[in-house]
């Protein structure tokens, strides 16, 4: 069932770096806008700088920081973990459909490298799968310059405020879901896809109607997922 | 700082984790299916609370992004054209 054919070349981490380089100025502006925010809420720099770096996942850092208050209580503590968690939970569903490629490279390599693992490397190394690329540098090396440049966007924004005081002005805000549409296209097939994805958005919908946050995230992936299991062609 | 601790380690948690469980699971072709489906249907149910949050003018960025790519064939282009829409439509005041 498995093809022994996955590769890693630093070619194939150039390319994937490049491919990142659309999303370079969305990146920046998120990353800069949390680096403010840490600041405003007196966070110190190396707080802000570690946070950033070591959770490494844009929209749960901010829910985070919404809970965050000054001194910090054990109860907030635990809050802040615990809404990491449920925002990060479509990270379990992300990596479980890496298995299939990354599942032939060696664990000593994977384990590392899944810190890497963000929405938008997932969706660059899958599309190039895809497409029948077989060399996990696409997944490596958009990975780490994706965290290189989020770690330093912090920086200017920690010290000067909101460089760009709103990135709405300039679409920067939809940057991200733009490219999840445009890669969303090349995945549709026919009607295994289509119900899929009507059960998906039925379920991801009635979900955040109901319950809110990000659990339609979790709740739509699965029943869509459970739902393309259980349709034969 | 055990917070910084705590929420980068449950956060590397649930990314090693998923991959890890499914090393364990057998592979029928049934999970296999599932799989498949998954990537998609991750995909649809992030895009849909931005846009129910977003409203009309980030859903039409979207269709734009979407159209661009069935066009195009080109994810940057398409990226790069939504993001001019909504650009031009929060110019205009929506």
């Amino acid at each position: 069932m498995l093809e022994k054919n996955v590769t890693l070349s630093l070619k194939g981490c150039s390319q994937g770096a490049w491919m990142c380089l659309p999303v370079f100025p969305g990146i920046i502006a998120l990353g800069a806008v949390f680096g403010t925010v840490a600041a405003q809420k007196g966070l110190t720099f190396l707080e802000a700088l570690m946070i950033n770096s070591l959770v490494f996942a844009g929209a749960s850092q901010f829910v985070a920081m919404e809970v965050y208050g000054d001194p910090l209580a054990w109860g907030t503590l635990i809050a802040m973990v615990g809404v990491t968690g449920a925002v990060n939970m479509r990270m379990l569903l992300i990596g479980a459909s890496l298995r299939p490629w990354l599942g032939q490279v060696p664990a000593y390599q994977t384990y590392p490298s899944l810190f890497l693992l963000t929405d938008l490397n997932w969706l660059l190394a899958l599309s190039e799968y895809n497409k029948g690329t077989r060399d996990w540098g696409i997944y490596l090396g958009s990975g780490l310059v994706v965290w290189c440049v989020w770690s330093l966007a912090v920086i200017p924004g920690y010290f000067a405020g909101s460089l760009i005081s709103d990135p709405k002005a300039f679409g920067l805000d939809v940057v991200l879901p733009a490219f999840f549409a445009a890669l969303l296209v090349p995945l549709w097939k026919g009607k295994r896809q289509t119900v899929s994805w009507l059960v998906t958005g039925a379920v991801a919908t009635l979900t955040w109607a109901l319950v809110g946050g990000y659990w339609s995230i979790f709740t739509g992936a699965i029943a869509g997922a459970a739902a393309g299991a259980y349709l034969d062609d | 700082m055990l917070a910084v601790l705590g929420m980068a380690s449950v956060t590397y948690a649930l990314r090693a984790g998923g991959y890890w469980l499914m090393g364990r699971l057998p592979i029928t072709p049934r999970v296999r299916r599932g799989l498949e489906a998954l990537p998609g249907a991750i995909i649809v149910s992030t895009i849909l609370p931005i846009v129910l949050k977003g409203g009309i003018a980030v859903g039409l960025c979207l269709v734009v992004a979407a159209a661009a790519q069935v066009g195009l064939k080109k994810e940057y282009v398409a990226v790069f054209c939504a993001a001019a829409v909504a650009a031009g439509l929060r110019y205009a005041g929506l």
